[in-house]
């Protein structure tokens, strides 16, 4: 018999099987979700949750589908948050200090608290990536941001009413747009297709009979 | 640190033990004779009592797994007495049914081309497969590969099954797909002078896989997501689709819609559909766990089928190598194949290498089942057995901190139940991974049998034949998304839309009662039941 353990979800009590992560763990007790629940992989951040193990005071944060339960977890799920997102046109944003402080100044409102690396589930430096973002490091931004999945956990936490996925995906994308290096290669390919340059190829091997192509697949040589 | 049983421990030292020999003495690779035989004797496509012939529909007399014929066959939610279709809620020019990375290529492609474009998604805008998607993403943009290749890649890769006409749109249009993509600022793995950063795929010939370190879906959907939000898109979200709606002529022109938490029932009337809603891996075939997202149930394809069009190749499905086998809490979750790209071997219990790494998915997996079913070589799991992945050649072969650095997903999923990737080896099974058939559709993205009503990404059959490469998946959500939100916008212009009806369905359920079929489902199914069997 498996081990079973005393979780309240929203308060109310169940009991279920030790194994089982949050998200499991609900619907062994019968909720069928339709909010709070998307890849259930750790990569949609559909799934922020809250919560609090009896008997301590420390408020801790976790996707649903990532955490295990374990005896006397306060669990409060967190499907949906309100971030701030600016819309803006990325052909016509540049990356200067400017545009944050257009789109997003409260991040200059950050007192420092770093509640939002503490709720972070994905173990990010949030706070670290907000002041790149003031200071106009993209790059730095961008990096250190990149495994963010916008579950909002970090906004939920934050005093200066920050929206960090939002400016964290600006960065990514100011950076991803303007200051990554160009890739020349890509660029090459994409214009010789449009001049044709491929076509005959192409053809070529679409208008080979089934044994030829099977042939040519079988002794094609490989790329080390 | 994690609490392997002491079998599990025991085979892991043997995995250790032959590390060093193995990383010099690579396994071969198949002949196409050994390839076949190990398909048709393990893989689960093979697996005859699994399937069942339609009844109903335009592909009756084809052969499809229970599961999916008992959706196809299944019963509508709605009545159509009691859908009143003469006062729509929305009134668009397109209507994206989906919001992965598909539907929303077409609605930002659409947009940009001028059309009145609005997306319907059951749950939120990038609840989506395209989300997980780890590897990375094809498109043959070197000096040493070609779009040629890449089709005899692909073509060979597929069993020679694709459909020409959309195999070769995908490899043309692939580099564009990520000059695109880079253009609305998607962050690839580049060198410090520009140049990207590819590996091999399993069955690839050249290294053309793009990544964005192990978040290549991720990176890529809230990139689209983003612009969908930015150009002001609207997104109706929590709302399923569960009927097309057509005109008079037969024509597709929009979709009866319901809440998802209300059950609200909504009319949106469209000059041109767009299907996107993705796979099916929660239908779980064949008792199989799944890699995919909440929301992956095979609607459109219920759709669709409902209304006429018809399916190509829906008895195929993907069966990823390497899903978590252990630990329990995260059964059949994808391992990307980027883990294999990099250098990390598949090993038996007895620590031997058993398969070249990198052949393509279906032959890999049905080794995994071989070794496992066949010849009991594999490790005895929480939910059944599986082989090891070794994790720790990757940063002996690449150098300390490639995993960190390439795979942070796959070191971060397992490092929350205390086993470190780059010390230890890990326990994978074949998951549920990929739907290879779908909606029958022509070059321009409309289905053959019903005009104005377009397909995109994974609800799409043929594009890949019966087996699909790595990262040919994230390429056909975009190259095909943008195919469909051009020519579906295109299209509109001159759409005129006829008197709304729901007809169709009340001749499909005709045609069940005439045949005796009662599958006991309502179709769509929209979720999978995961809720505790005995309450």
């Amino acid at each position: 018999m498996e081990k079973m353990v005393n979780v309240y979800f929203f308060g109310k009590k169940y009991s279920v099987p030790q194994s089982l992560t949050i998200m499991k763990a609900m619907e062994y007790a019968g909720y069928q979700l339709i909010r709070g629940c998307g890849c259930r992989n750790g990569f949609c951040g559909a799934c922020a949750t809250l919560y609090r193990i009896h008997g301590k005071t420390e408020l801790k944060t976790c996707l649903a589908c990532q955490q295990q339960v374990e005896e006397g977890m306060y669990v409060a799920t967190l499907p949906f948050f309100p971030l701030v997102k600016q819309v803006y046109d990325i052909q016509k944003v540049k990356p200067t200090e400017q545009i944050m402080m257009q789109l997003y100044p409260e991040i200059y409102s950050c007192i420092g608290c770093n509640a939002c690396t503490k709720a972070c589930p994905q173990e990010l430096k949030t706070m670290q990536y907000i002041a790149y973002a003031q200071r106009g490091e993209y790059a730095k931004c961008a990096e250190e941001s990149f495994d963010c999945i916008m579950c909002g956990l970090c906004s939920s936490r934050c005093p200066a009413g920050i929206s960090h996925p939002q400016v964290a995906i600006l960065a990514r994308r100011l950076y991803g747009k303007y200051i990554a290096p160009e890739c020349k290669h890509l660029l090459d390919r994409v214009a010789e297709i449009n001049e044709g340059k491929h076509d005959d190829s192409m053809a070529d091997i679409m208008n080979k009979s089934l044994e030829e192509q099977k042939a040519l697949y079988n002794s094609r040589d490989i790329e080390k | 640190m994690y609490q392997y049983t002491q079998e599990q421990l025991d085979s892991m030292k043997k995995v250790e033990a032959s590390r060093q020999e193995r990383l010099s003495n690579l396994h071969a690779r198949m002949t196409a004779d050994e390839k076949d035989a190990v398909l048709k004797q393990f893989h689960p496509d093979y697996i005859e009592s699994a399937y069942e012939t339609l009844k109903v529909g335009p592909n009756k007399g084809e052969k499809v797994l229970h599961e999916l014929a008992d959706l196809l066959q299944g019963k509508s939610r709605i009545e159509t007495s009691k859908i009143d279709l003469s006062k729509p809620d929305y009134d668009v020019d397109v209507l994206v049914i989906g919001g992965g990375g598909a539907g929303s290529s077409a609605a930002v492609t659409a947009h940009a081309n001028g059309a009145n474009v609005m997306i319907v998604t059951k749950l939120r805008i990038g609840d989506a497969n395209s989300m997980m998607a780890e590897g990375g993403i094809q498109a043959a943009d070197k000096p040493n590969d070609s779009p040629a290749q890449h089709y005899l890649d692909a073509f060979g890769g597929g069993h020679f099954a694709a459909k020409p006409c959309l195999l070769e749109k995908l490899v043309k249009e692939a580099p564009d797909a990520i000059r695109w993509l880079s253009d609305l600022g998607v962050m690839f793995d580049k060198t410090a002078t520009g140049e990207m950063v590819t590996t091999h795929g399993g069955g690839t010939s050249r290294k053309r896989m793009h990544a964005c370190k192990d978040y290549s879906g991720a990176e890529i959907m809230r990139t689209l997501r983003d612009e969908v939000l930015n150009r002001g898109i609207p997104v109706v979200d929590f709302t399923a689709a569960i009927e097309i709606i057509k005109d008079v002529e037969g024509k597709a022109a929009g979709a009866v819609l319901q809440n998802m938490e209300t059950g609200e029932i909504l009319i949106a009337k469209a000059k041109t559909v767009v299907i996107a809603t993705g796979g099916a891996g929660r239908l779980h075939y064949q008792g199989f766990p799944t890699s995919n997202h909440y929301g992956a149930t095979a609607d459109g394809l219920v759709l669709a089928y409902r209304a006429g069009a018809s399916l190509l190749y829906a008895d195929t499905l993907q069966y990823h190598p390497t899903g978590a086998a252990e630990p329990t809490q995260i059964y059949g979750a994808l391992v990307t194949e980027k883990v294999r790209s990099l250098g990390a071997q598949l090993v038996n219990k007895n620590g031997e290498a058993f398969v070249y790494s990198l052949e393509t998915r279906d032959v890999t997996a049905s080794t995994i089942i071989r070794e496992c079913k066949g010849r009991g070589n594999g490790v005895k799991t929480t939910d059944g057995e599986g082989v090891w992945l070794d994790t720790p050649m990757i940063d002996i072969i690449g150098g300390e901190g490639t995993i960190e650095k390439r795979i942070p997903a796959m070191m971060r999923m397992f490092g929350k139940y205390g086993i470190d990737i780059r010390k230890e080896p890990i326990l994978i099974y074949p998951t549920l991974h990929y739907q290879n058939g779908g909606i029958d559709i022509e070059a321009d993205g409309q289905t053959t049998k019903i005009e104005n009503l377009y397909v995109a990404g994974e609800a799409v059959g043929g594009i890949h034949g019966r087996n699909r490469l790595m990262g040919n998946s994230l390429l056909d959500i975009i190259v095909f998304g943008r195919n469909a939100g051009k020519y579906a916008s295109e299209k509109c212009k001159t759409v005129e839309v006829k008197e709304l009806t729901l007809s169709h369905v009340d001749a499909f359920n005709k045609e069940l009662s005439d045949a005796g079929v009662d599958t006991g489902k309502v179709s769509p199914q929209l979720l999978p039941n995961y809720k505790r069997q005995d309450l």
